[in-house]
């Protein structure tokens, strides 16, 4: 079926040099012609030089015949699928373009004519921090007509949050807007995205190639069909690691309990940088296992067919299915059998903030308890999702702490309607002994790196367990001997408590590896005072700080806190910089766009 | 001087006048701690820093700093505070203390488990009750101590205003509490400020005043820096015999320190008092040893001084000649418990607290019930030297009513042994950061087996003075107790025997470090051979050195060598 269009090439090769080419590759497969373009372009690398384009084309000409990848990752999925996509692009034969959202002029995008953008979703819905100055370019009135685009958008995202892809989908809609019209179908994937992402990727490249075909020049080869790759699969280094420490750091009076765990890993295989996560492979909390179980009337001895095939239904819910988090899918799949009133009402289509803040205080158990005996077991266990990983930020580093990674876990265990309900994985953890053993997965967060100058002042604000990654940044910029000044915003509910490493910073702060410390504790006085309050007190200091090239990082609660910071943050350089509004929030584009101002929020 | 002064010395002169870098430490939100020099200035406002030291290790672990928190004694001369008063510091207690108050062995309150943000609150609420807790602590002259009811009326009246004067009289000049606690305007130049007693360095060391009207030593005047002994003629007060260079603390180990009981300075009239006081203060002013904290009390520079000249020195400053002492006799030690009637019609009740503890424990709810009288305005308040509290001047018709209170709280009969009503306890653990060994958590707990001892051997409510201290500094008095332990290590103890049930004369040093089947297994013969062979009336302190089993202690040297000898394994020679 594939017929491939001829394209005189220019030098070199000479037309001999082409003809040994072409005897050598003429019983080729057409995966292995692909996979050999790659290792000529991987040889014409390692013999020196630069590749560059034979003729320099125009800029409007090149974009015409060029395929723009953008992307807009915060843990690096979406980046991977697009890189994947990049080589598939390349094996093609079409030119293409991987950009970050972070370092695309979003000015140049009425100049496009083909962009595939493969975006995920952050915390509440929103984008992630390498796009938001793209997404608030793009989502202003004056945003520029893009009437010559053709684009495709797959977005990735977890069903058990509320507004589910809707990154992707607002960009879907709103390039629409503009007058930007569709290479192919939104794709939306969830936490299993490998499948579908390489489905869509391949969709993707065969109307690009049509797309680009019609535009370009003859010498481009288009391959029509793109190569078959059925499967994505994004490489994470994962590994079993001891578990050294497990050590509550909320004192005896706490609300909360936070837990220091310590694990021991062979840091080559697990190379991380401080910013890191680790993705845990929990197990479910064998109370509320029980409980399912009771509910449903089954014993868990009765063999079901779950994620991992036939296994116990005991099992199968302990380690192979979601049970603690809720999804769309599910309630709908439920609601189909039980017709509940309730459901019902969180599920029309119209009340989106029902829906969003059911799924947040519900867990499968309560779904099942509107009507526990309409499913088989076989039924229930294929409504539910495969029990996925949860990640935590990195609370240290390889190089102060080689072969250690420590993470900083509040376990989750709140009252609700007179029950206890569990977070999976912090619960798992929290009960684990050390000595037990864990499989870690590498997750990294390359937006969330220190700035590779040691000497740049860095701002980290970080309350609650938002301050994991910046107790790994102070130790890593100590132990390389960084010289950059570290300024660290905490807050939690009160001193006394919930001072999370109070120590460690007292003592970072006597020697000098801590030149600053602000604290908001909430509770320790009538009137809440958080770290936003704290940003908007410090206005002055902050402003100097950034101006002498500070970088400033964000990690801990999207919902709130990182909003409120935000817009303290806008208001301080607004304040102490003696700007407008609009002066100010451009200040804080060209911050993020420049890479100084990173945020891990969930 | 080739010796150089202690740091703390250096720390009062830097101070200007005690302020130091409080207003900074109190703002650090960092910290539940002072800055290290601001630990040694606060204890001049009354407060001293601690920390929880049951938690100390699991916060460690939890990489918090220690549970910091905040002792806060107020000074109330004479112990004597209205109702108004005990409910402000109830009610400071519940809000922001841990829910108790602690009555002192110097009748005063004391507040524990304040944490640092709370501190200012309660140092400015115990000021709106009128009462303060300006130098309850630190370098400087402690709550004045005085016999409390019942006692003879006319005359303790007065005794009781020479102990208020005493405390106004000696009270620190500088404005710095009212700036730091009470918002008060900042003195502009301080260096302008003057302290015209103390000077800019203070004393040496605490210092500590008593008075005490016989046949009552409830305030065991021999323990104090400086005692006046109210001479009584015809029921007027005519004058004082004074004595001065008491004091209990020592060091373990250190056999140049030394409990030692004042000696008699002579007689002087009334209207001499605050003179005096000035001049014994100032004589240690200035002849106090400022190079080590361990030998800076009074005791010290009176031994070294000798008795005479230091005399001499305080009759030169005072401008008073001492006449040759009057005839005094001590008959009682403690408190009266239960009902005492004037002749007047009013009538006091002596409530037992057990270690001080004001609490609502089980059935004994103290807290509630002395509130409810307190609310009612039912009676005065007057705290005693024994840690106990004197509900005073109840009007005759309000008899019936406090006693319904005292029933409805089980505080109305006291079930307790007599040896129980007279025990002393420090605070100890785990708040006091000197303590050793427990001491007011256990002090129940061995008072039960001392009686069961006793009562094994049909003495089954004999009164024997038994105190308990978590470390050598003696806040209980301990000392001055016929049996006494002194905390060594967790669990051990060493064990003083002898003194005067009166409180005329020390205890000795009789074994180290024992752990509490060791001291049962050492007390039960002497108990046996006291049931045996005691004389009529005879206490089991003067029994012990009567029949040789301990030497009778007659000064701190003889107490130093006595320790010295029993370290040395040489044993206690009678």
């Amino acid at each position: 079926m594939s017929t491939t269009a001829t394209v005189p090439l220019e030098p070199p090769p000479n037309r001999e040099q082409l003809a040994r080419v072409t005897q050598a590759v003429a019983d080729f497969t057409r995966d292995e012609l692909i996979w050999t373009s790659g290792y000529l372009a991987g040889l014409a690398v390692t013999r020196g030089g630069v590749i560059v384009p034979a003729v320099a084309p125009a800029d409007a000409a090149k974009n015409a015949r060029t395929l723009l990848i953008c992307y807009g990752s915060q843990t690096g999925n979406a980046k991977r699928v697009a890189e994947a996509l990049d080589r598939q692009v390349t094996a093609a034969g079409i030119t293409g373009r991987l950009v970050s959202l972070a370092d695309y002029p979003p000015r140049q995008l009425k100049q496009e004519t083909a962009v595939l953008f493969v975006v995920s979703t952050q915390g509440d819905g929103d984008p992630p921090e390498d796009a938001v100055s793209f997404f608030e370019f793009l989502q202003a009135a004056n945003a520029p007509r893009l009437e010559k685009l053709k684009f495709g958008v797959l977005a990735l995202g977890d069903s058990s949050y509320p507004y589910f892809c809707r990154t992707g989908q607002l960009l879907d809609e709103r390039l629409i807007e503009l007058g930007a019209t569709r290479l192919l179908a939104r794709v939306d994937c969830d936490l299993d995205f490998a499948a579908p992402a390489a489905a869509w990727n391949e969709e993707a490249l065969k109307r690009a190639g049509e797309q680009l075909r019609t535009q370009a020049p003859p010498r481009i080869v288009v391959v029509e069909s793109a190569p078959k790759a059925t499967t994505l699969e994004i490489e994470h280094p994962t590994l079993s690691a001891e578990l050294l420490l497990n050590q509550k750091i909320t004192g005896r009076a706490s609300s909360k309990d936070v837990r220091h765990l310590e694990f021991g890993i062979d840091g080559g295989a697990l190379p991380y940088q401080p910013g890191d996560g680790l993705a845990v492979l929990p197990l479910n909390p064998s109370p509320l296992v029980d409980t399912v179980l009771a509910l449903l009337g089954a014993t868990g001895d009765e063999t079901v067919n779950g994620p991992r095939g036939p296994r116990g239904m005991r099992e199968t819910l302990l380690e192979d299915v979601e049970l603690t988090l809720l999804n769309r899918q599910f309630l709908t799949a439920f609601q189909a059998r039980a017709n509940h009133p309730r459901l019902a009402e969180v599920l029309a289509p119209d009340q989106g903030d029902k829906f969003a803040a059911y799924l947040e205080s519900n867990q499968v158990v309560d779904v099942l308890k509107l009507a526990p005996t309409i499913l088989t077991l076989d039924e229930f266990i294929r409504l539910l999702r495969p029990l996925a990983r949860r990640t935590y930020s990195i609370a240290s580093s390889l190089l102060a702490s080689p072969d250690e990674a420590h993470l900083l876990v509040a376990i989750v265990r709140d009252a609700h309607a007179g029950e206890i309900r569990y977070g999976a994985a912090s619960n798992f953890l929290g009960d684990l002994a050390a000595g037990a053993n864990v499989s870690l997965r590498l997750e990294a967060n390359l937006n969330f790196h220190l700035p590779v100058d040691d000497n740049a002042p860095v701002i980290m604000i970080g309350p609650g367990t938002g301050v994991a990654p910046f107790r790994g940044f102070v130790a890593e910029r100590a132990a390389r001997g960084a010289r950059g000044r570290n300024w660290l915003l905490f807050g939690e509910r009160t001193q006394h408590e919930d001072f999370l490493y109070q120590l460690e910073w007292q003592r970072q702060l006597a020697s000098g590896l801590l030149h600053r410390l602000d604290v908001a504790f909430s509770r320790d006085q009538t009137a809440k005072i958080y770290v936003q309050d704290r940003v908007r007190e410090a206005a002055r200091d902050l402003y100097a700080w950034l101006e002498d090239g500070a970088f400033l990082y964000v990690c801990g609660d999207a919902k709130h806190m990182a909003k409120d910071v935000h817009a303290a943050l806008t208001a301080a350089i607004r304040e102490a910089g003696g700007m407008t509004d609009e002066q100010a929030r451009d200040y804080v584009q060209t911050l993020q766009r420049a890479g100084r101002y990173r945020r891990d929020v969930y | 001087m080739s010796t150089p002064l202690s740091p703390v010395e250096d720390i009062k002169l830097a101070s200007r006048h005690l302020r130091g870098s409080l207003v900074e430490s109190l703002a650090d939100p960092l910290t539940g701690a002072l800055r290290d020099d601001d630990t040694q200035l606060v204890k001049f406002h009354g407060i001293y820093q601690q920390d929880d030291r049951d938690l100390r290790n699991e916060r460690r672990q939890q990489r918090l700093e220690p549970a910091y928190q905040f002792m806060i004694r107020a000074r109330v001369p004479g112990g004597i505070c209205t109702a108004a008063q005990w409910l402000a510091m109830d009610r400071i207690a519940c809000t922001h203390a841990n829910g108790t108050m602690r009555l002192t062995t110097r009748q005063t309150f004391q507040l524990h488990g304040v944490i640092k943000r709370r501190l200012k609150a309660t140092v400015a609420e115990i000021n709106h009750a009128l009462l303060d807790t300006l130098a309850a602590c630190g370098d400087v002259n402690r709550n004045v101590m005085c016999t409390t009811l019942p006692s003879p009326a006319s005359a303790r009246t007065e005794v009781t205003a020479f102990a208020a004067a005493l405390s106004d009289h000696l009270t620190p000049r500088t404005r710095a509490y009212h700036e730091i606690w009470l918002d008060q305007q900042p003195v502009i130049n301080t260096a302008e400020e003057l302290e015209p007693i103390y000077g800019d360095t203070y004393l040496p060391r605490k210092f500590k005043i008593g008075l005490v009207v016989p046949p009552d030593n409830d305030v065991d005047i021999y323990s104090q820096d400086l005692g006046f002994i109210a001479i009584i003629e015809h029921g007027q007060l005519t004058g004082f015999n004074v004595v001065a260079g008491g004091g209990m603390g020592m060091t373990h180990g250190e056999h140049a320190t030394y409990p030692r009981l004042a000696e008699v300075l002579g007689y002087c009239d009334k209207t001499e008092v605050l003179k005096i006081a000035t001049a014994v203060v100032t004589t240690q002013r200035d002849f106090g040893d400022r190079t080590n904290r361990k030998h800076a009390r009074l005791k010290y520079t009176v031994e070294t001084m000798g008795l005479k000249a230091f005399q001499a020195e305080v009759e030169t400053r005072a401008g008073v000649r001492f006449t040759p002492a009057r005839d005094i006799h001590f008959t009682h030690t403690g408190d009266r418990f239960s009902w005492h009637m004037e002749l007047d019609g009013t009538a006091h009740f002596t409530l037992f607290v057990e270690s001080g503890r004001v609490a609502d424990v089980g059935a004994w709810r103290a807290l509630t019930g002395l509130r409810e009288i307190a609310n009612a305005a039912l009676a005065d308040f007057h705290l005693t030297p024994n840690q106990n509290v004197v509900l005073a001047n109840i009007a005759a018709s309000n008899r019936s009513r406090v006693t319904e209170i005292l029933t409805q709280h089980g505080l109305d009969t006291d079930r307790a042994s007599q040896t129980r009503q007279l025990a002393l306890a420090c605070v100890g653990f785990p708040t006091c950061g000197l303590a050793m060994a427990e001491s007011e958590r256990y002090v129940a707990d061995f008072v039960t087996k001392i009686d069961a001892l006793f009562s094994d051997h049909g003495l089954p409510d004999a009164p024997v003075t038994l105190r308990i201290t978590g470390c050598p500094n003696g806040c209980a008095r301990p000392y001055l107790a016929e049996i006494a332990l002194v905390g060594k290590a967790p669990g051990r103890y060493n064990l003083y025997l002898g003194a005067a049930f009166d409180g005329t004369r020390m205890n000795a040093p009789y074994r180290e470090a024992l752990n509490e089947i060791e001291i049962l297994e050492v007390l039960a013969p002497l108990v046996a051979r006291y049931a045996a062979e005691r004389e009529s009336g005879e206490h089991f302190g003067n029994y012990l050195v009567r029949a040789g089993h301990v030497p009778a202690i007659l000064s701190g040297v003889a107490f130093a060598a006595a320790a010295q000898a029993l370290a040395a394994g040489r044993g206690v020679a009678a």
